[in-house]
């Protein structure tokens, strides 16, 4: 990457500061409105079965908004979900004589039970394999619908499926449909702005970088998914109780696929979107009724076509004018409140912060990192260098959990950290920027730093702290007017600064830097030599790999060499750096005279 | 009954294969996971019931006009299913794929009805009696194109210049491209050859199941579940977990259960999964920071 000028155009990528009382009391409203619909309208019942039909498939479309809108995550088994809540219901009021809230309440649980317990087989793995994962599940599913004859009635269905006696009425029951509908679609909405969804879309966007900004990735996703299942489960209890008649061919493979569509036609990062997306496409088979047996193409020509010319959906094209059209809040830059980087290493100053013993890490038969030490000091600026493919880079992730040594020790402040995962290091003070920077692209340069703030461990007392906080941390870099840009318009060099202000928001003891004057052009470096003094004078202690011997010199007290993955030099940096040893390592050469 | 069951166990396990290579191939070449891969197989059956039955054209020539018919498909399922989507991630090329799965499946059923056809066997003979075990005609011909196709396919690979580019495409376009070699069009040779891998599986299980518009998913999902058996991405993976597929399915439903017959080959992927996600010739699974 070469040198970018820094150019923002004005025009582009802005974000609106949505107040949010104002919003949430329109749609208060506006959900009020529509629920006490069914009531004061007469709907003949055909009617009333669509939006009970479209009510209930929403439900389970938020589901999606969840697990593949902001955690990335595919679940093409939405409709086995939504058939095990419709079983429930259908079972639980009819043979077993449960009554119609405990059944709902028995969907909602054995719904997320599976997903959890899917999602615990299968998350480590993800991409095409936990789509298998979930087409497995949806077919095995189908299967035992049809053939447990004796517990499912087969593929005959379930008929006289009972409601509480208060919602006997369908209007009424579709009224509490609708209820449900805008509770759920309303907290699927805040999810997204809360400290769990950002974790979900920090996850989505980039996992490694998620981990090591403090996010329990794993957890993360199984939750995710567990929600999905568990809306799915609540929007099929619903659906049994609103027809009262359902059958195995209602919740197969292909009805997944329809959730599927309908998120994805919507809009599959928005609420709203998805409600859009389900509601359309319950109505629309009805006006397309004249395409009768090829309609089921159409569906499969649209999903093909939405990927390829509409990605983010149809909400996507209000998301794109609500930016064209209202600028982006003015930052105060006066208000923020300088950073504060608190958190206090127990040890003290010149006392080991970070001690390696005999660290290694192989691939096959390399050995990237053999047997390495390494030592830290409290509130000093190392550097580790070595020519390419000396193994610093795999050392620094090794060190922050990325990998897994085989053999070796890690104490950080004096605990061993050795086997730990990559949050666990976050959150006990370990922070890190990439050599390819690794930011969270679908989010602002705001919600980048919020999610190193609030992830790091340090439980602030409300999401106003948080975003301040991170405030602090984008201005300590200078970035606090770009708040709310996209990542995609920052330059290179801001890049890079909007990943060290994420490491900084989590109030580290110690910050690892990847190469971090990589594709800087001069006084960009110059800034970076800066902010590096700045955070060896506010107590921070530093580990930098570096090719540039200039700026390694300018800011390290201490040097550790690497060549081959095995320690050669260590030391004060001007000794180290004129160690014939490392200058050979370096050139390829013994120095023979003059240098 | 053991070696008899075996022996049909090869046979469905072939065809599992042979689309498990389609899905491999295209897996390599584009890291891209195409779920309609077993429509391929669902169009060329059809293809033949149009020509060889419909048309009563000669059987071989049918055969040919028709992996013909799917490799041009094939090239337009790149053209307009993945080639737009190639770069932007996994998860839109899977989506986009599976709705191609559902247009090919729905369009053949306006075009056909769901009325299942019949397709005759290649050859007239049924089969030979070979000690107690009977060694049904198509099976044994499946067992011997899989089997030689395995080795056109392993020489092209490694001797040819053509299979060497495109080696080297499936493994880092960025440089392949570099040095000269056309990669749009190395993928667009994938897909075509995975097209034709697919069509030959339709072509040859036609005659043993009914031909149906559903029949590609239900291959489809059960040769992906035998690459992820054998070991993602893996060549000799995708044979062996198809034929593992296979026997495990045709004994599960000899011992175990007829109706769950469809079960079987999940449950083992879902072990796999839990146990050994890598796959029976995979390599560890690590992520890389």
């Amino acid at each position: 990457m070469t040198e970018t000028v820094v150019m923002d155009r004005a025009s582009a990528s802005r974000r609106r500061y949505f107040p949010s009382a104002f919003g949430g009391l329109t749609f208060a409203g506006f959900a009020i409105c529509l629920t006490a619909l069914p009531l004061a309208v007469s709907l003949t019942g055909y009617q009333l079965n669509l939006l009970m039909q479209a009510a209930t498939y929403a439900i389970a479309v938020f589901g999606l908004v969840v697990v593949l809108g902001y955690a990335g995550q595919i679940n093409l088994a939405q409709a086995a979900f939504f058939g095990l809540g419709a079983y429930c219901v259908a079972l639980g009021t009819t043979d077993f004589g449960l009554g119609f809230w405990l059944s709902l309440l028995l969907a909602v649980c054995v719904a997320a039970f599976a997903g959890a317990v899917l999602g615990l087989a299968s998350l480590r793995l993800g991409g095409h394999y936990l789509a298998m994962v979930t087409i497995s599940f949806q077919t095995i599913l189908s299967l035992t619908l049809n053939n447990w004859i004796s517990l499912t009635h087969g593929p005959d269905g379930v008929r006289g499926i009972q409601r509480p006696a208060i919602l006997n009425d369908s209007r009424y029951f579709l009224a509490f449909c609708l209820a449900v509908l805008f509770t759920a679609g309303f907290g699927v909405y805040r999810l997204k702005r809360r400290r769990l969804g950002r974790a979900m879309q920090a996850v989505r966007d980039n996992e490694i970088a998620a981990a090591v900004s403090g996010i329990d990735t794993f957890a993360t996703k199984v939750f995710a998914f567990t929600l999905s299942a568990a809306l799915g489960g609540l929007g099929g209890g619903l659906f049994a109780g609103g027809f009262t008649y359902i059958s195995p061919d209602q919740f197969t493979f292909a009805e997944s696929v329809v959730f599927l569509t309908m998120a994805l036609l919507g809009g599959v990062t928005s609420a709203f979107g998805a409600a859009f997306g389900t509601g359309l496409l319950i109505l629309l088979p009805e006006w397309l009724r004249f395409l009768k047996v090829v309609y089921l193409a159409v569906y499969g020509a649209a999903v093909v076509l939405i990927m390829v010319f509409l990605p983010d959906g149809l909400w996507g094209i209000v998301t794109w004018a609500k930016r064209r059209l209202i600028s982006e809040p003015p930052v105060d830059r006066q208000s923020i409140a300088p950073l504060p980087l608190t958190r206090q290493a127990a040890c003290s100053a010149g006392q080991a912060l970070l001690e390696v013993k005999s660290l290694s890490k192989h691939f096959g038969g390399l050995k990237a990192v053999d047997e390495v030490n390494l030592s830290v000091r409290q509130n000093s600026v190392h550097a580790l260098i070595g020519p390419n493919g000396s193994g610093k880079t795999t050392m620094l992730n090794v060190l922050s959990g990325l990998y897994r040594p085989m053999g070796g020790s890690i104490v950080f402040d004096g605990g061993t950290i050795t086997n730990a995962p990559p949050h666990t290091r976050t959150r006990l003070g370990i922070a890190r920027t990439f050599q390819n920077i690794r930011l969270f692209p679908a989010m602002s340069v705001l919600d980048n730093v919020m999610v190193g703030a609030e992830q790091s461990g340090d439980l602030f007392s409300s999401a106003r702290a948080v975003r301040n906080h991170a405030f602090s941390a984008l201005e300590f870099v200078g970035l606090a007017e770009r708040a709310y840009r996209d990542i995609g318009s920052l330059s290179y060099g801001h890049q890079r600064l909007v990943e060290i202000a994420r490491a900084l928001a989590g109030n580290p003891k110690l910050i690892l830097f990847d190469e971090p004057g990589a594709g800087l052009n001069h006084g960009e470096k110059d800034r970076l030599v800066e902010l590096l003094k700045q955070l060896k004078d506010r107590g921070l202690t530093v580990l930098i790999i570096d090719h540039d011997m200039a700026m390694v010199e300018q800011v390290a007290e201490r040097i550790t060499v690497l060549n081959f993955g095995r320690h050669i030099a260590d030391g004060a940096s001007r000794d180290v750096l004129r160690n014939p040893d490392v200058i050979a390592a370096y050139l390829g050469e013994v120095r023979s005279d003059a240098a | 009954m053991a070696l008899q069951l075996l022996f049909t166990g090869l046979g469905v396990g072939s065809i599992y294969a042979l689309v498990a290579l389609g899905f491999v191939l295209i897996f390599r070449a584009t890291n891209a996971v195409n779920f309609a891969q077993g429509d391929f197989a669902m169009l060329g059956a059809f293809a033949m019931v149009v020509l060889a039955v419909d048309l009563e054209l000669p059987y071989g020539l049918s055969i040919a006009l028709a992996l013909i018919a799917v490799m041009l498909f094939g090239a337009l399922f790149n053209l307009t299913v993945y080639y737009p989507l190639r770069h932007r991630g996994l998860l839109p090329v899977i989506i986009s794929t599976i709705g191609a799965s559902i247009l090919m499946q729905n369009g053949m059923l306006a075009a056909y009805g769901p009325q299942p056809q019949t397709l005759p066997g290649i050859l007239s003979t049924p089969g030979i009696m070979v000690g107690s075990v009977f060694l049904d005609s198509q099976y044994l011909i499946i067992l011997c194109i899989t089997a030689l196709l395995v080795v056109l396919q392993y020489f092209f690979f490694e001797y040819t210049l053509l299979g060497k580019k495109m080696q080297a495409t499936s493994q880092d376009k960025e440089m392949a491209s570099l040095l000269g070699i056309p990669v749009a069009w190395m993928i667009m040779l994938t897909f075509i050859y995975s097209a034709f891998l697919g069509g030959l599986a339709g072509i040859l299980v036609g005659p043993i199941l009914f031909v149906s518009v559903g029949m590609g998913s239900a291959i489809s999902l059960k040769a992906f579940a035998a690459t992820i058996v054998g070991g993602f991405g893996n060549v000799i993976g995708a044979i062996v977990g198809g034929l593992t597929l296979g026997i495990v399915e045709t004994f599960g439903a000899a011992y175990i259960s007829v109706p769950y017959k469809d079960a079987f080959a999940f449950l083992v992927l879902l072990i796999f999964l839990m146990i050994k996600p890598e796959g029976i010739f995979g390599e560890k699974i690590a992520e890389k920071a």
